[in-house]
C-alpha cells in the first residue's frame, strides 16, 4: 500500500516548514516513531517552526499523538511550534490528544537484591499468617460442626453426598491403580534384595508393615491433595471471584456450613475408605508380584502376613487417614477463600493448596510416627 | 479502500443453530460505513450470537459473512489477521485480561502488533484513557480495583487501542447508572465523530438508541425484521416494535 508517512523539512526564509504527508496511522507507527524522534532534534535549531499537516492522508490516535508531541517538543519558552492545515475532520481528534498529560510512571520493580530479601521476609512473615489463618479455619468449621449437630435440620446432606462421591467414588479406579503398581514396586524390590541373603519370604513382613502402616495413607492423601484439594480451591476460589460468596452470606448463609462443611466431612469419610482400599490392593499387587517373580504362593504368602503384622499396623494407618484429610481440606478451603478477583490468583492459590498440602500431611505423618513410637504401637 | 457508500458489514442468509434450536435463520444484515447501527431484540433473540457469529466466534450452518469486504471464511490466516486488526470488540463483561494491569490491558494489543517504543505505548495508552474519559491514575489499577463503570471504559480504550475502524459493542450501557450511561452513549458519539468510526451496538437501553444511533436494525424470529431510523421503528406497525418504542418506558424517554 502506498502513502508511507513522510516529513519534509521545508526552509521557509527564517523559520522551518515540516510537512507531513501520507498515511499518519498505527499501521505505520513504527516508522512514524522513528520520523518524529529525528524531527524532535530541531529544536531550537531555527527561531519559528511549524508543522503543515495538510497533505496527510490519514490520521488516527497515533498520528495526532505524535505530532502533537512533535509540537510539544519543538515549542520552547520563547516560542510555540504551531500546527498549520489542520482539516475539519482532524481537529477534534487534534484537540483530543491535546488534553492528554504525561503517562505516569510504572510502578518500578525493586533492585535484584533487596527485592530478594524482600521476598523472603514476605515469604517468612507469611508463614505465620498461614498457621493462624488454618487454626482460624479449623475453629470456624469446628463451631460450624457444632451448630450443625444442635440442629440436625441445617446439615447439607444432599451435597456431602455429592462431595462423596466426587472425591471417593470418582477417585477409587486411579487411587487402586496407582497403589496397586506401588505395591508390586515394593514386593519386587525386596525380593531382588533379601534374595542375596535368602531372605525372600521377609518380603511379606516388609510390604505389610510398610503398606499398612505408612505408604498406603500416605500415598493416598498425596493423591487426594493434588485430586480433591486442588478442585476444592478452584471451586472455592472462582466462587469468590464471581462474588458468589458474599450473595451467599447476604442471604444469612454461613458460608462455612454451607459450602465448606460439607466438602470437609465428605474429605474426611473419603480418605480413610480410599487409604483401606489402596492398602489392600498395594498389599495383592505385592502378593502377586512375591508368587509370579518371587515364587511365593499365595497360601504361604497369607500365612506369613498373618504372623507378620498385627491389627495395631492397621489401626495405625486408619487413623491417621482422617487426621490427614482434615488438614488437606482445611489448607483446601485457605486457599479457596484467600483468592482474588484475577486468574493468576486463583491459579497461584490452587497451587500453593496442593503444595502446602502435601507438605503438611507430610508432616502430620512424622508427628504420627513419634506418637505412636512413644505409645509402644 | 473505495468503497464509500458500501457495507462495512455484509451479512448475508446467515443460520446458526444450536443442537436443534434454531437461532439465526436466514438473516441479511448491512452496517454501513461511518455510522453507528443500533442492534435490539426481545432477550434472548441472539443479538449477542449475531454479534459473535460476525466476529467468528460462533460456528456458522449456512451464509455468507464480509467485514470490510473479506469473507471470512474464505480468508487465508493472514487475511483474517488483518481484518481483525481493524476491529475492536467491547465484550459485555468487559472481558479485561484480570491478571493485567490497566496499563497493560490497553498496551496488550498495540504490543504485540507494531513495534514501537515503550514510551510511545506508555502515552497512547494515556491518550485512550483521556478519551474514554478515566484519570491517567488509573493505568497500574487491576480490573478487579475498578468500578463497573470503569471496567466498561478500559474495555473501550483497549477495543480503541489500534484505532480500529469498526467497533461492536455489546450492551455497552448496561450496569450503568443512567447519568453514566448518557456519558457513555455522548463518548461513543464522539469517538464516532473523531476517530471516523463504524459502530454496530447490542443495546436494549431507548436513551442510546434515542442519542447514539444513526439506524436501529431489530431482530426476531432470527430474521431482522426492521431496519431504520427511530422514526421508522415508530411508525412500524410490529406488535413488538409497538410495544419496544411506543410503551411506557419509551414515553417517558421523549418526555
Amino acid at each position: 500500500m502506498s502513502g508511507d508517512p513522510t516529513l519534509e523539512r521545508i526552509a521557509q526564509g527564517e523559520g522551518l516548514a515540516l510537512c507531513a504527508a501520507g498515511n499518519w496511522t498505527a499501521r505505520f507507527a513504527p516508522a512514524l516513531e522513528r520520523i518524529v524522534s529525528d524531527a524532535e532534534k530541531l529544536r531550537g535549531s531555527r527561531p519559528h517552526i511549524f508543522i503543515d499537516v495538510s497533505q496527510v492522508a490519514s490520521l488516527d490516535t497515533f498520528g495526532a499523538w505524535l505530532i502533537e508531541r512533535l509540537r510539544r517538543s519543538l515549542s520552547d519558552a520563547s516560542a510555540e511550534a504551531e500546527i498549520a492545515g489542520l482539516s475539519a475532520n482532524y481537529s477534534s481528534l487534534v484537540d483530543e490528544v491535546r488534553r492528554v498529560g504525561p503517562a505516569p510512571k510504572a510502578a518500578s520493580e525493586s533492585l535484584l537484591i533487596s527485592g530478594m530479601l524482600e521476598q523472603i521476609g514476605r515469604t517468612v512473615a507469611g508463614i505465620g499468617g498461614t498457621v493462624i489463618g488454618l487454626v482460624d479455619m479449623l475453629g470456624a468449621v469446628l463451631a460450624a460442626a457444632a451448630k450443625v449437630l444442635i440442629h440436625p435440620r441445617s446439615f447439607r446432606f444432599t451435597s456431602t453426598v455429592h462431595h462423596l462421591e466426587q472425591v471417593c467414588l470418582r477417585a477409587v479406579p486411579i487411587v487402586v491403580l496407582i497403589t496397586f503398581l506401588i505395591g508390586c514396586i515394593i514386593s519386587q524390590q525386596g525380593i531382588f534384595h533379601f534374595r542375596r541373603f535368602g531372605a525372600d519370604i521377609f518380603v511379606v513382613d516388609m510390604l505389610g508393615v510398610l503398606v499398612l502402616r505408612e505408604i498406603g495413607v500416605l500415598l493416598v492423601a498425596i493423591m487426594v491433595a493434588g485430586r480433591s484439594g486442588s478442585a476444592y480451591t478452584a471451586e472455592l476460589g472462582s466462587m469468590k471471584m464471581r462474588e458468589e460468596i458474599d450473595a451467599l452470606r447476604t442471604m444469612g448463609f454461613d458460608p462455612i456450613e454451607v459450602l465448606i462443611l460439607p466438602r470437609m466431612l465428605a474429605l474426611v469419610l473419603a480418605l480413610p475408605i480410599l487409604a483401606f482400599l489402596g492398602a489392600m490392593a498395594a498389599l495383592y499387587g505385592g502378593g502377586l508380584v512375591a508368587w509370579l517373580y518371587g515364587g511365593v504362593d499365595p497360601e504361604a504368602f497369607l500365612l506369613r502376613l498373618r504372623d507378620a503384622i498385627s491389627i495395631d499396623h492397621f489401626i495405625v494407618g486408619m487413623v491417621k487417614a482422617p487426621v490427614m484429610a482434615a488438614v488437606i481440606g482445611i489448607v483446601a478451603c485457605v486457599e479457596g477463600l484467600a483468592v482474588q478477583g484475577s486468574a493468576e490468583s486463583l491459579g497461584q492459590h490452587t497451587t500453593a493448596s496442593v503444595v502446602k498440602g502435601i507438605f503438611f500431611v507430610i508432616v502430620m505423618d512424622g508427628v504420627f510416627a513419634i506418637f505412636f513410637a512413644s505409645i509402644g504401637m | 479502500m473505495a468503497e464509500q457508500e458500501d457495507a462495512i458489514i455484509r451479512v448475508r442468509d446467515v443460520t446458526v443453530q444450536f443442537g436443534s434450536t434454531r437461532v439465526l435463520d436466514g438473516l441479511d444484515l448491512d452496517v454501513k460505513r461511518g455510522e453507528i447501527l443500533g442492534f435490539v431484540g426481545p432477550s434472548g433473540a441472539g443479538k449477542s450470537v449475531l454479534t459473535r457469529t460476525i466476529i467468528g466466534l460462533v460456528p456458522k450452518v449456512s451464509g455468507r459473512i464480509e467485514v470490510f469486504g473479506v469473507d471470512l471464511d474464505a480468508a487465508n490466516s493472514s487475511q483474517r489477521r488483518a481484518v481483525e486488526r481493524r476491529w475492536g470488540i467491547l465484550f459485555q463483561q468487559g472481558a479485561l485480561f484480570s491478571s493485567l494491569t490497566v496499563r497493560q490491558n490497553i498496551q496488550f494489543p498495540a504490543r504485540e502488533y507494531l513495534r514501537v517504543s515503550q514510551r510511545l505505548l506508555d502515552e497512547i495508552m494515556v491518550a485512550k484513557l483521556v478519551m474514554v474519559g478515566l484519570k491517567p491514575e488509573v493505568a497500574d489499577r487491576y480490573p478487579s480495583e475498578l468500578s463497573g463503570g470503569m471496567i466498561k471504559r478500559v474495555a473501550l480504550a483497549r477495543a480503541l487501542a489500534l484505532d480500529p475502524e469498526l467497533v461492536f459493542l455489546d450492551e455497552p450501557t448496561s450496569g450503568l447508572d443512567p447519568i453514566g450511561a448518557g456519558d457513555f452513549d455522548e463518548l461513543v458519539r464522539t469517538l464516532q465523530r473523531t476517530l471516523g468510526l463504524t459502530v454496530f451496538m447490542v443495546t436494549h437501553d431507548l436513551d442510546s438508541l434515542y442519542t447514539a444511533c444513526d439506524r436501529i436494525a431489530v431482530l426476531g424470529n432470527g430474521k431482522i425484521i426492521a431496519a431504520g431510523s427511530i422514526a421508522d421503528m415508530k411508525a412500524s406497525q410490529h406488535p413488538w416494535l409497538q410495544q419496544y418504542f411506543n410503551g411506557k418506558r419509551a414515553r417517558a424517554v421523549v418526555a
